[in-house]
């Protein structure tokens, strides 16, 4: 409990307003912040000597199909000195959807925000090498969307040629 | 043990060169492992000194296609990792067998999504097919058996002057 | 053909793999080659496809290329419910294939909010250990034989026919087996497979001796592996690696500690650690995890309680087969949950367990029907081969496989 106060009250006091929400579901702290504030919020939670939450765990993101804000960002840190996991969200609301990438703060988001690029389409301003993950370089789709059909789209795979 | 009988009699047999050719390309089928997911764990285990694959000729899994002449697909095939089976298929030299281990690459299992091939036979001519999600290694080894039994029933003349037809640069 | 090269164009891959030098074509013995190590090799520990930039025989860049064994599991998740997804997580780590099944069930647990009873803990904890023991036979004789000891993978298949003896005994299954339920494990262990287990952990012990023998005191082994591979203690956290990879580089982050699931806070064991961080410390901390995880099982298996496997909620959890048949209550409770699904509360969660390979987790968004609107899956493989640009750089040509054995990544949970 103290651990979540200390963290909830740290964050409130040096950024204010760009917290827009805090939610507490089944022990799991979750901090909602505006999304051009993400960098700032990564070199607070890295570099403060009370918290140092040194581990960045994953980033992925959710796509609320007909929400205004369609899709949200979400960040697990992990502090070794606190042992403890914090999930950070940030809306996206641009279309399309881009949003400040954290790869000067924290190195393993090189190959996360990659795999979000290729799932859903967010693009990562200042990211250094963003190509696709999984999917070949020239598929235009992005998979994980709502409207992206689980069994594809015919046509857009090609096969090899069957000689015989 | 029959062959060595018959010669320790007489001396001599007589047969037909296709059968001497046939016995002699199925007892010693190499196989060429494309290992792709968990059906390379249990093409492993049937290696292993429980289920010896060794005793059928087929000690020697080479991961070289020039030198195998069986294709054993174990694993989900997705599209991107179709386009590499399909060269490396083409790279085998004459006579060659595929055998489709496991029920992903039979019909592509129970991967029903947009990166699965829903079946290996949309670009390979498929010999066996093997049933299970893995297959036991027992499994294995009776359609190692069961091709052997098809090449037994091969000519020798069958894999002369075949030409080779309109591929894709893309396969050479 | 056209198409087909639209697609699978690869010139960003080269694009990056050249962007700090240039290359001329005035003296062919002066140029640096670019190698394709491509995804059927058989040194990759699956289809894992590497390019390489190679200045004669050492390495000065590589870019790894995924995706050729990706299925589409988090797709798939959000199209069938809760329960008709524990055999795709079977999948994900094929060698130790239990621990992932329970991991995602304890994910899911913690979403609905119920807890099984305490022998159903006890049995997932000791068939985690056990399926920890065959992924660690797996990595160690696959890692000894890409090195070039080509009878460790005989010799640790034979360990692991035994084991999965017991899982079939256990759980119906060799190899995948989708033991565990959201509420419980499928059926109770058996005073005959207990039997087996204890036979099997007291003719581990030996064998392990017999291992070591083999290849500890080997110099030509140890030469190969000393110094190879290093990776500092500040790089891996960076970076993101955890499991046996982070453990041999210093840091002592082990989830069954670190945050105590199912019973591991009662049960006495060591965290092995290492400080040098290189190929041959990863391999010594196996087989000491190994020997840890006989020692779990020995106090799991004299603490196990009686009582029921699975939850009484019968709103969550599936009843029993044979009541089913004959009661009423029951057969209405197993068709609300087999078509309409769990229904948990609206919320997300994540849920992280020490798995063979490192930390697996699962993150699930629920919108309270009965399939996720999202799930993640946090896999170690995959985020312990975002450290193999740093580590090869430098390095020979051969120590490339062995770094890569000593990672000992797995295709299926690296792609998803």
């Amino acid at each position: 409990m103290n651990l979540k106060e200390l963290i909830t009250d740290k964050v409130k006091e040096k950024f204010g307003a760009a917290l827009e929400e805090v939610s507490d579901f089944r022990d799991d702290l979750c901090l909602t912040i505006k999304n051009n504030q993400i960098v700032q919020l990564a070199k607070f939670l890295k570099e403060d000597p009370e918290l140092e939450f040194v581990m960045l765990k994953d980033v992925t993101a959710i796509d609320w199909a007909t929400r205004k804000k369609r899709f949200t960002a979400v960040y697990h840190v992990y502090s070794f000195k606190l042992n403890y996991t914090l999930r950070i969200k940030a809306n996206i609301d641009d279309d399309p959807p881009a949003i400040e990438s954290v790869t000067p703060v924290w190195r393993s988001a090189e190959w996360y925000e990659r795999e979000t690029w290729d799932m859903y389409g967010i693009k990562f301003i200042n990211h250094p090498d963003l190509r696709r993950m999984y999917m070949p370089e020239g598929f235009e789709h992005h998979p994980l969307r709502k409207d992206f059909p689980v069994l594809g789209i015919p046509g857009s795979l090609p096969l090899p040629y069957k000689a015989e | 043990m029959g062959l060595e009988a018959k010669l320790t009699q007489d001396g001599f047999i007589t047969t037909t060169i296709d059968s001497v050719i046939a016995w002699a390309r199925k007892s010693s089928v190499w196989p060429m492992p494309m290992g792709i997911s968990c059906c390379a764990i249990e093409m492993i285990a049937a290696a292993d000194p429980k289920y010896d694959i060794a005793r059928f000729g087929s000690e020697v899994m080479r991961f070289t296609p020039r030198q195998c002449d069986l294709m054993i697909v174990a694993g989900t095939v997705t599209y991107k990792m179709a386009q590499v089976v399909r060269r490396i298929y083409d790279q085998m030299p004459d006579p060659k067998w595929v055998i489709a281990m496991g029920a992903c690459t039979s019909s592509g299992g129970m991967y029903r999504s947009y990166n699965v091939v829903q079946g290996i036979d949309q670009f390979l001519p498929v010999d066996v097919y093997t049933a299970g999600c893995p297959p036991r290694p027992e499994n294995l080894l009776n359609a190692l058996m069961t091709i052997q039994e098809k090449i037994g029933k091969t000519k020798a003349r069958d894999y002369q002057n075949r030409s080779l037809k309109e591929l894709e640069l893309s396969q050479i | 053909m056209d198409r087909i090269a639209q697609i699978y164009n690869e010139e960003k891959i080269y694009k990056k793999l050249l962007e700090d030098k240039n290359i001329t074509i005035d003296d062919a013995l002066e140029n640096e080659m670019v190698i394709n190590m491509g995804p059927q090799h058989p040194a990759t520990h699956g289809v894992l496809r590497l390019v390489l930039r190679l200045d004669g025989e050492t390495v000065t860049g590589i870019v790894p290329e995924l995706g050729y064994l990706h299925r589409g599991y988090e797709k798939m998740a959000e199209n069938m419910s809760y329960i008709e997804y524990i055999p795709h997580t079977d999948r994900l780590d094929y060698t130790g294939t239990m621990c992932n099944n329970v991991a995602y069930v304890l994910a899911v647990e913690k979403l609905i909010g119920i807890e099984a009873p305490k022998r159903a803990q006890y049995i997932r904890m000791i068939v985690s250990e056990l399926s920890r023991i065959a992924a660690h036979m797996v990595a160690i004789g696959t890692f000894a034989m890409d090195v070039g000891a080509v009878t460790m993978v005989m010799w640790t298949f034979r360990e692991r026919e035994k084991l999965q003896n017991i899982f079939d005994r256990l759980a119906g299954a060799r190899f995948t087996t989708s033991y565990t339920r959201i509420g419980g494990v499928a059926s109770d262990m058996d005073d005959e497979a207990i039997a087996m287990t204890r036979k099997f952990l007291e003719e581990l012990e030996p064998s392990l001796v017999e291992m070591d023998k083999l290849l500890l005191g080997n110099r030509i082994f140890i030469e190969r592996l000393e110094g190879i591979g290093i990776l500092p203690k500040e790089d891996a956290i960076a970076l993101g690696v955890t499991g046996p990879n982070l453990r041999a580089s210093g840091v002592e982050y082990d989830v069954r500690r670190a945050k105590p699931y199912l019973f591991y806070n009662e049960i006495d064991f060591k965290i092995p650690t290492y400080q040098q961080g290189d190929a041959l410390s990863r391999y010594y901390l196996r087989g000491d995890e190994v020997r840890e995880s006989v020692k779990i099982l020995f106090q799991c298996l004299d603490k196990m309680p009686h009582g029921e496997v699975n939850a009484n909620e019968p709103k969550k959890v599936l009843p029993h087969k044979t009541e089913i048949y004959s009661k009423m209550e029951e057969l209405i409770h197993d068709f609300m949950l087999i078509n309409y699904g769990i229904n948990p509360p609206v919320g997300d969660t994540y849920f992280s367990v020490e798995n063979p390979k490192g930390e697996l987790g699962f993150y699930i968004v629920s919108n309270g029907t009965g399939q996720p609107w999202k799930l993640k899956i946090h896999s170690p493989s995959f985020c312990n081969l975002q450290a193999i640009s740093q580590l090869c750089k430098g390095a020979m040509v051969s120590d490339v496989i062995a770094i890569i054995g000593s990672l000992d990544p797995v295709m299926g949970e690296a792609d998803k």
